[in-house]
């Protein structure tokens, strides 16, 4: 591994190593390009990874403080966590469950399909599908997605038994354990899925893709990475040109550093990269960097989701295997007559038993809280994966009633549900009960809408200046040599889980950044 | 079994206010991964009949009959363990149970249910109920009481030990699912 001058102009300092900023930093030092990765947590390994499900959480997850606002289920449900990502080398793919589904082309056409829908503020993307096909194609590869290119699909689990008899019953007909990048086979230098049933705790068997242990190390290997961890970035700076030139950051000491810079690419997840761009409002940019139209921050997505737990007279052992191997895609369609706009998805899902009651039932008390308990080797599990709606209120913001260790504002995260949001999820949990009903569950419960995972759109791509924050190559519109390389750049959600789309624009937009950069346009 | 403390006179006469004691259940999970019959928790900040009534609190939240004592008294642990490190927290616990009153120990599970009801909303009963629902399901006892097989990578998952063995629903065909992979 490099170590890189501090006062060394030339390099791109990116900021978050996930699957954004993992996947670039290695997509440029292969390229020859120096990179200074700023990672705000420590390195674990599949040596390291904790199997207690509680020491896992504390390891992994971003627990410094948030507030938040608004009317959605969180708020009552996790009043102190709005939002569950990594804090670690690899960011959010050492958590992930691994499902990498693409976008359908209409979805990346949100307004042009639904229309002008009140108190919404879509729009359709600036980058067609089959110009995303093409890294879709690349990105699949690299992650080795089952049931892409002949990879084959996983094994059926128990849960998933008992999904897909529920769905047949239905007459669903796009039912199949799912395109997971977890590996089915040996692929990469990595070994087969065991069917741990820990993938939220960090894959011990490393055949879960994660940044952590696929492309950091081969970045590292070119010489050209420089991988800081525990190094927490406080503010991007510019010069006179109004282009930026460095970034503070806070060492493990708390000592503050500062590295020049060519280019700054931030991937610190939909949340902390508005964070700081917000953090970094300068005499010049009073409203923070990028954010001369107040964009920044506006239209945070994180996708319909919650819990439907079908409880059985005989046992799932829901617990052993892949957490959300296995999927129904018949809903993911935009079909007016249900009452909503966008389509969901129904993805398997299981809780360790530490976590089912904290997570997945987060209210009751009780005879009747014990007894849904009491049937937990009983109990099935899915999970909704919808569309929701950009809303222009729906934004990260600063909130300097609250500081962090440094003494900064942190971040406030407001959501209040649009009408079709809830529409989808009445949908969803409808379809999700009949399906537990058609095989006979005795009992279906509805659980909460968790703490989001799928954090997306706050820094979105725009055709026009002004609906947006970067070009179609996530380029910030007021300044070239600034790049927004996570899941902020999305314009709007779909009912995907986002990780193969955000390693799809990554791969796109390192493309981009080489010839923009040998052409010395940047 | 490492937070149930084995009883020390000498260690208990100088740092504990409460002790909460009890026996395994033969025959129960517990018993066949405790080391004794008997177990015992100190408490720190609060008194032996404070944690009497927490342990009755907890046994309210989520009454599990056959789910030993010992379990619950490890909720009660973890609540005398913030009480002792922040005196907000302290002064919450013992209003909170003060006002509930002496009998709500001892009282039939209908009254203490009513009694929760009351107070539902309060702070107390909710950093309560989320402390039961955080340390019960964790525990060792727990994990034998349901059935939980917990963590499986040091025994090579799943695969080899029932992840699909499952027998009352059809199977899935091959073309919707995927083959065993190869075991090398």
């Amino acid at each position: 591994m490099a170590r890189i001058e501090d006062n060394d102009r030339s390099v791109v300092v990116i900021i978050g190593s996930g699957a954004g900023g993992g996947t670039l930093a290695h997509e440029l030092t292969r390229r020859g390009i120096k990179v200074v990765l700023l990672e705000a947590g420590k390195r674990q390994s599949t040596e390291t990874f904790s199997q207690v499900p509680g020491e896992a959480f504390l390891q992994l997850t971003w627990l410094d403080a948030r507030t938040q606002s608004g009317s959605w289920g969180v708020k009552r449900d996790f009043p102190s966590l709005p939002v569950w990502h990594c804090k670690t080398v690899g960011g959010t793919t050492v958590h992930w469950t691994a499902s990498a589904p693409r976008l359908r082309p209409w979805e990346l056409r949100g307004k042009s399909t639904y229309g002008n829908i009140a108190g919404a503020s879509l729009i359709d993307w600036p980058v067609s599908y089959e110009e995303l096909e093409r890294y879709y194609e690349i990105a699949e590869r690299r992650l080795g997605v089952t049931r892409r290119n002949g990879v084959p699909g996983l094994p059926a689990s128990n849960n998933f038994k008992v999904m897909y008899a529920g769905a047949k019953k239905l007459g669903y007909k796009q039912v199949h354990t799912g395109h997971m990048a977890i590996n089915s086979r040996a692929f990469d230098g990595r070994g087969a899925c065991i069917q741990q049933g820990f993938c939220v705790q960090g894959c011990k068997m490393g055949a879960k893709w994660s940044t952590l242990y696929t492309e950091i190390p081969r970045a590292e290997a070119t010489g050209n990475l420089d991988l800081r961890i525990e190094s927490t970035a406080t503010k991007i700076e510019h010069g006179a040109d109004g282009r930026v030139n460095a970034v503070a950051y806070r060492d493990s000491q708390g000592k503050e550093q500062r590295q020049k810079a060519r280019l700054v690419c931030v991937a610190g997840n939909a949340v902390e990269t508005v964070r700081l761009l917000l953090l970094s409002a300068s005499s010049r940019f009073p409203q923070g960097l990028g954010n001369s139209n107040g964009q920044v921050g506006r239209n945070y997505c994180h996708q319909i989701t919650g819990f439907v737990w079908g409880i059985f007279d005989k046992p799932v052992f829901s617990w052993r295997g892949a957490t959300l191997a296995g999927v129904v895609e018949d809903e993911v369609i935009n079909e007016p007559s249900r009452g909503f706009a966008g389509g969901y998805r129904m993805e398997l899902v299981t809780l360790d038993l530490p976590t089912f009651p904290l997570v997945g039932l987060p209210y009751g008390w009780g005879r009747d809280f014990a007894s849904v308990m009491e049937s937990y080797r009983n109990i099935a599990g899915m999970f909704i994966n919808g569309e929701d709606l950009p809303r222009a209120d729906n934004r990260i913001t600063l909130n300097s009633n609250v500081k962090d260790a440094y003494g900064l504002p942190v971040a406030n995260v407001h959501v209040d549900e649009h009408s079709n949001d809830q529409a989808m999820r009445r949908h969803a949990q409808e379809q999700m009960s009949k399906l537990y009903d058609a095989i006979g569950a005795k009992r279906v419960v509805l659980g909460p809408t968790p703490p989001a995972t799928h954090n997306m759109c706050t820094a979105r791509m725009s055709s026009d200046p002004r609906d947006g924050v970067t070009n179609a190559w996530g380029q910030v519109h007021d300044i070239k040599n600034l790049f927004i390389s996570d899941g902020s750049a999305l314009c709007t959600p779909g009912a995907a889980n986002p990780t193969l789309t955000i390693v799809a624009l990554t791969l796109r937009q390192a493309d981009y950044i080489s010839q923009q950069m040998k052409a010395r346009s940047i | 079994m490492e937070n149930l403390v084995t009883l020390n006179r000498r260690e208990l006469l100088k740092t504990t206010t409460g002790l909460l004691t009890g026996l395994v259940v033969a025959e129960s999970p517990l018993a066949m991964i405790a080391r004794g019959r008997a177990w015992a928790v100190d408490l720190t900040a609060l008194t032996s009949s404070e944690g009497a009534a927490l342990l009755a609190m907890a046994r309210t939240i989520a009454p599990h009959d056959k789910l030993d004592d010992a379990a619950y008294a490890l909720v009660v642990q973890a609540m005398d363990r913030d009480a002792g490190k922040d005196e907000n927290a302290r002064k919450m616990v013992k209003e909170g149970l003060a006002a509930l009153g002496p009998g709500f120990a001892t009282n039939a599970e209908s009254d203490r249910v009513a009694a929760l009801k009351k107070i539902e909303s309060s702070a107390f009963f909710q950093a309560m109920r989320l402390k039961t629902v955080q340390f019960l399901y964790a525990t060792p006892m727990a994990y034998a009481y349901f059935g939980y097989e917990g963590e499986a990578f040091s025994k090579g998952g799943y695969l080899q030990r029932g992840f699909n063995d499952l027998r009352w629903l059809p199977e899935v065909p091959l073309e919707d699912s995927g083959p065993m992979p190869i075991s090398s």
